[in-house]
């Protein structure tokens, strides 16, 4: 039995993924099949990639031709290239939507490291009695449609005069991110060996300086990975930056509003637009992409 | 009374000792306060007090008229056929969207669990659907693929009609027929990465020692993937499914922006649709008691989700 099965099988197990593991042996005779099989895999693997990747491709694309070259059918691949798009997005104001972006998703992930690294060390490092059970209510916070809770924060945010103000959404997109950072950091912190704690723990040692001189080098990596995916989630958020704001505090997605109707579009310069926002996000998703499903897990998968 | 005496001492000892238990707990808990202070305040309190707008008679556009009214707006949520016909849509979009990315998202993994030329790169350009801004994918989708005119669907039906002769190809409005689908297949687009990545970390965690004596034993590659993987995937499954409903539920950019509900009420969510009755008909009343129904129904998927999470994390804490 064992000969018979040998080829067909080979040409199907998955690959070993982990490093330190024996190459597995070859049998004879099946080394064509194997390649062959590896062709053919690479192939479905990467039509379905290119697929799935032709709409980003064809955003970037379209964002460098001219308008005439863009609404154009069949689609023109080859047209001429120009940067025109992206100077016309300046022209037209998109530099406050991109600051205010860029503040309100910097200063609430920075707010929510200095809150939730403190927090995920009292869950963790030094856990609080019925550790858990907080854990679980924060992670129960995610689940409530925010939609709910948009009334009464427009409400409040209104009587506090605090409407189109940046500021709101900073304290906002604080408390909308801190449980997803305190469950990655948790997750981060339970990995520092104790005894680097303890031996650093100078008896009645001050939190602060334990945070800052023991835990903050340790955990760097995890800090990192946490930030990123705040910054990535307050970057795209919405809902709140659409009803919170109205003309100075806009976001980028905000911007985006304009170019809904078909009325007087702009095929090549919505393109620029979608490229230009989504670069930073883009870039960062990338640079982080080993740690991204750890994020998007909530740490449950390493 | 040597006895007693003893006891007065444990009692007096004890009593001191809750007293320094008692600081060495808030010690303990200090750091933890500030995060989830405000956790409640900000995201919290605002659903306490949604259930009590959702008592008033209250539009905004007859000031003067708030008044108690006790369950009359969940009568007309539970009997306004928009709001059911909302609820619908959700489950509909929202079990859709999971289901398609999921299996579109196995079969990524599956493909990517396997060396081939260019594995590294092909991952990296399968994460951007995710990592594009929601609002600018449903523009670009909107615009730029589903647009009848100059789309790339159309666009790419035509060129290859006239490859093949013909004049002209055929020209589909996709939202306009197909406006259900094409917020699905806009979602799926985005949700399939995630999906992906939370699977290809469970088959990669898949012991290769098991699969190794899969092989030896002779069992064929769909009976291994059928008996060995699947079960091992189940939790990893069963986590993306949730992870992705919670956020798919609340779909609101793609709606808003390549549909806006219609036609008619056809593509209208419970976000759009509450959305709607807060921000153009004001009912304040009544859209904070959709609300309210949005979060029960949320609550009742949120304990299966939790109980898919703690199974995972408690195996993490006792490991």
């Amino acid at each position: 039995m064992t000969g018979t099965v040998s080829a067909e099988f080979v040409d199907r197990r998955p690959a070993p993924h982990k490093t330190g593991v024996p190459p597995r042996p070859r049998h004879r005779g099946v080394t064509s099949d194997v390649h062959r099989g590896g062709i053919r895999w690479a192939l479905v693997a990467w039509t379905m990639t290119l697929l799935f990747f032709a709409p980003v491709a064809w955003m970037a694309l379209t964002s460098f031709h001219r308008e005439v070259d863009a609404a154009t059918n069949p689609p023109s691949l080859f047209a001429e290239l120009t940067f025109e798009q992206y100077g016309q997005l300046f022209d037209r104001g998109v530099t406050p939507f991109l600051i205010n972006s860029a503040m309100a998703s910097c200063v609430s992930t920075l707010l929510v490291v200095m809150l939730a690294v403190p927090a995920a060390y009292a869950l963790s490092i030094k856990p609080v009695k019925r550790w858990t059970d907080v854990m679980f209510f924060l992670l129960s916070t995610k689940m409530l449609p925010l939609i709910a809770a948009l009334l009464p924060v427009y409400l409040v945010v209104q009587r506090l005069n605090m409407l189109d103000n940046v500021w709101t959404l900073v304290v906002f997109y604080t408390a909308m991110n801190m449980p997803i950072a305190i469950w990655m950091l948790r997750s981060f912190l339970a990995e520092v060996p104790r005894e680097v704690l303890e031996a650093a723990q100078v008896d009645g040692a001050n939190l602060l300086h334990v945070l800052w001189h023991v835990v903050r080098p340790i955990a760097m990596p995890g800090i990192a990975a946490t930030a990123l995916i705040c910054i990535i989630f307050s970057w795209n958020e919405f809902l709140f930056a659409l009803n919170l704001t109205a003309t100075r505090a806009s976001t980028a997605p905000v911007f985006l509003v304009g170019f809904i109707t078909n009325e007087g579009l702009f095929l090549a310069r919505l393109c620029a637009a979608a490229t230009l926002l989504s670069l930073p996000v883009l870039i960062i998703g990338f640079a982080a992409q080993n740690q991204l499903v750890r994020g998007l897990s909530l740490g449950a998968i390493k | 009374m040597v006895t007693m005496a003893e006891s007065a001492a444990e009692v007096d000892a004890r009593s001191r000792m809750t007293k320094g238990g008692r600081r060495q707990r808030w010690l303990r808990r200090a750091p933890l306060l500030p995060a989830l202070v405000l956790v409640i305040v900000v995201t919290q309190l605002p659903f306490l007090t949604t259930l009590v707008i959702s008592s008033f008679q209250w539009n905004v556009l007859s000031p003067g008229q708030r008044s108690f009214s006790g369950l009359t707006n969940y009568v007309t949520v539970f009997t306004d056929e928009r709001l059911r016909s909302a609820a619908v849509n959700t489950v509909t979009l929202t079990a859709s969207v999971v289901i398609l990315s999921l299996l579109l998202g196995l079969l990524l993994a599956v493909l990517l669990d396997r060396k081939f030329v260019g594995r590294g790169l092909a991952r990296t350009l399968l994460i951007a659907p995710f990592l594009v801004m929601p609002m600018a994918a449903a523009l670009l989708w909107k615009h730029a693929i589903y647009n009848p005119e100059y789309g790339l669907i159309n666009g790419t039906l035509n060129a290859v009609w006239q490859l093949f002769g013909a004049d002209r190809g055929p020209v589909i409005s996709w939202v306009d027929s197909f406006p259900m689908p094409a917020l699905v297949a806009s979602l799926v687009w985005q949700w399939t990465p995630f999906m992906m990545l939370i699977l290809l970390a469970g088959l990669q965690s898949q012991s290769n020692d098991v699969l190794e004596a899969a092989r030896v034993d002779g069992a064929s590659g769909v009976a291994t993937f059928r008996f060995l993987t699947l079960p091992h995937l189940r939790r990893y499954l069963e986590l993306a499914a949730l992870l992705g409903a919670i956020y798919v539920v609340q779909a609101f950019d793609h709606v808003f922006t390549i549909t806006q509900g219609g036609p008619g009420a056809a593509t209208t969510n419970l976000p759009y649709e509450i959305y709607l009755t807060m921000f153009r008909e004001y009912e304040y009343g009544e859209a904070a008691a959709a609300g309210v129904v949005a979060v029960v129904g949320t609550i009742i998927v949120s304990i299966f989700a939790l109980r898919v999470v703690s199974s995972l994390f408690h195996e993490e804490v006792t490991r």
